[in-house]
């Protein structure tokens, strides 16, 4: 199988290529610019569609029409630009489009820096635009990652016609490592029963996330919990590294779990049982595995570039059974591997 | 008996929710009889707005999705240009196609997409009351200028024809109205050759509606069609402001 040295956002690219990516609608933001850069060729050459949007506003909606259509269609962008996509976001939610949106994160709030951050966290999993809905949220840690995700995406979220969006950082978009293009090029999407292609030999159909008469919007709300129920139960992702006899493990995703995991060899090599749980999908996260754990009285070390987000969901499923610690840098200062180091082996020491 | 006029295919056995006299119900009729009479129903993907007409999917007898509030055009990009093949055309007010929807509105049609935009100008926001619009002209009290649009604090009407007109990507707009049998003959007119525009592949066109909205200008149906042939179309000129379908 073919193997290239790329960069993640472009992994990321050729692995949406591969699963059929129809149609690409973006605006310029750092450190996402690969992904605009490599599909505004790409797609064209393929007999894509590719445009460069006015504003992120008009690429998420340019992404709804297309998607209300049954094509596949992704926007990407970095956390001010996703911050103008929520309105379409919540619809596309409402609605029950089967969109694929990135994030690339870099350090805010506001304009913030351009270097990597996994602040946005709380707006990815908890809802980010209005109203009461989910995303299904992956968060790879690797060129080799993006690639598959990217690839996987659209499937899960026309399974369940769900937006899904790949929640990266500028540090996994832009780092170069050999990929290994695994996945077939897709070639048969089925039929989407509620696609609007026309109503030609069939009633019309609309697409809404307007719902006025009474108790409609309230039975929508609890046909997409049972939607989320479902997921939930179904596609969790996550990844456990030397947890079996863990003392502390250490929670961590993306970039940060890389970084995470060269702390929990080494603590490892001083005799400290200490072990990875890395969540792949942030959303539904890992609950029942962090669960399982606390049973059995690890402890437990949130790290994250932000000042401590992922961490109440791992509080949430600790629910006061043990100890739950947080390290983290926000806004450009990246944790570093001696420091995790220090913080498991004060951990064990005050067990 | 022969039946000499009957209700269009495009439009869904339903009651409207529009006020009585509102123009809307005559622009929906229009946008049916051409697009019966154009044999594109089955490959129409329309979009609706935010505004009066969100509720267009219940009475169009064709494929219609939602768009946020003055997103239509991008949604509709996104359509066509994933379906080509496809009929596609968006229904939107002053202010979802002019204030908070004017970059998806300008940036659509620079881009040229061959799409149909049936623009509404009614002069103020009718689903939230009657609130000032890009479109309200100037001296007009609103619920959000009750001592009437002044230019100085509100800025002036905005024309959107003529400002589309200077884009190069755009190549049919007219603006027409429905006051009266006449105008609304020339509405239809309009809005088919604007249609033909698209299916022919000749890029972007509109057609905005001088329209009237009575309740919440708080006149009679009468009165307000009365309003929009003196004053109204006085300040918003009818006729053809850009056509290059020829060209
Ligand atoms: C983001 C957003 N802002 C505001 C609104 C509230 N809103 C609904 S319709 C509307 C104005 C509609 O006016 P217009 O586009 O002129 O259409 P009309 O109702 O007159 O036909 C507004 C401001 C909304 N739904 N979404
Ligand atoms: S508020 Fe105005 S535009 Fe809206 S339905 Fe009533 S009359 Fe028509």
């Amino acid at each position: 199988m073919s193997k290239k040295l790329i960069k993640g956002n472009i992994a990321l690219c050729e692995g949406a290529i591969a699963a059929g990516l129809h149609a690409y609608f973006g605006y310029p933001i750092t450190p996402q610019n690969e992904i605009p850069a490599y599909l505004s060729r790409k797609m064209v050459e393929l007999g894509r569609v590719f445009i460069q949007g006015e504003s992120e506003i008009a690429s998420a909606n340019m992404v709804m029409g297309a998607v209300v259509t049954g094509k596949r269609a992704m926007t990407s962008s970095s956390s001010p630009g996703i911050s103008l996509k929520q309105e379409a976001i919540s619809y596309m939610a409402g609605m029950e489009l089967p969109a694929l949106i990135v994030n690339v994160q870099r350090g805010g709030p506001g304009l913030g820096n351009i270097s990597g951050s996994q602040a946005d966290y709380f707006q990815a999993v908890k809802g980010g635009g209005h109203g009461d809905y989910k995303l299904v949220v992956f968060a790879p840690n690797s060129a080799q990652e993006m690639y598959e995700t990217a690839y996987d995406a659209f499937d899960l979220a026309e399974k369940y016609r769900i937006p899904v969006m790949i929640l990266s950082d500028g540090i996994v978009g832009q780092m170069m490592e050999p990929v290994e293009f695994n996945r077939p090029d897709k070639k048969e999407f089925g039929e989407k029963s509620w696609a609007l292609t026309g109503c030609a030999q069939r009633e019309p159909r609309s697409v809404q996330s307007l719902l006025m008469k009474d108790g409609a919007l309230e039975n929508h709300n609890i046909k997409l919990q049972k939607k989320y129920a479902e997921i939930s139960k179904n596609e969790v992702r996550c990844e456990s590294y030397e947890t079996g006899d863990a003392e502390v493990v250490v929670v961590a995703y993306g970039i940060s779990s890389r970084i995470a995991k060269s702390a929990v060899k080494l603590a490892r090599k001083e005799g400290v049982k200490a072990g990875l749980l890395r969540p792949q999908t942030l959303w539904p996260f890992p609950s029942q595995a962090i669960a399982k754990l606390a049973d059995s009285k690890a402890k437990f070390l949130t790290v994250e570039l932000s000042h401590g987000q992922m961490v109440e969901d791992v509080r949430l499923a600790v629910n006061g059974k043990t100890q739950v610690e947080f390290f983290g840098k926000a806004g450009g200062g990246i944790v570093n591997e001696k420091e995790i180091l220090e913080k498991i082996k004060k951990m064990k020491l005050g067990s | 008996m022969n039946k000499i006029l009957s209700k269009p295919e495009s439009l869904k056995e339903a009651s409207l929710s529009y006020c009585p006299g509102c123009g809307h119900g005559i622009i929906h009729r229009l946008v049916a009889e051409c697009i019966d009479e154009l044999g594109v129903r089955e490959k129409t993907i329309a979009v609706a707005p935010v505004g009066c007409a969100v509720f267009a999917y219940d009475y169009f007898n064709f494929d219609v999705t939602e768009a946020p509030h003055g997103r239509p055009p991008a949604v509709a990009t996104g359509i066509k240009r994933t379906n080509p093949d496809k009929f596609v055309f968006t229904y939107q007010g002053d202010g979802d196609i002019a204030a908070i929807g004017m970059a998806e509105t300008i940036h659509a049609a620079n881009r040229g997409e061959n799409i149909t935009i049936i623009f509404v100008n009614n002069a103020n926001y009718g689903m939230t009351g009657g609130q000032m619009a890009p479109t309200t002209l100037i001296g007009q009290v609103t619920e959000t200028t009750p001592f009437g649009r002044d230019p100085k604090r509100e800025g002036y009407p905005i024309k959107l024809c003529e400002l589309l007109a200077t884009l190069e990507g755009t190549t049919y707009l007219e603006r027409v109205s429905i006051y009266n049998p006449k105008n609304i003959i020339n509405a239809k007119k309009a809005i088919k050759k604007a249609f033909q525009c698209q299916i022919d592949g000749k890029g972007f066109s509109l057609v905005e509606v001088i329209s009237n909205c009575p309740v919440d200008w708080g006149m009679t149906p009468l009165d307000s069609i009365k309003w929009v042939e003196d004053t109204f179309i006085k300040s918003f000129t009818l006729g053809v402001v850009k056509d290059k379908i020829e060209v």
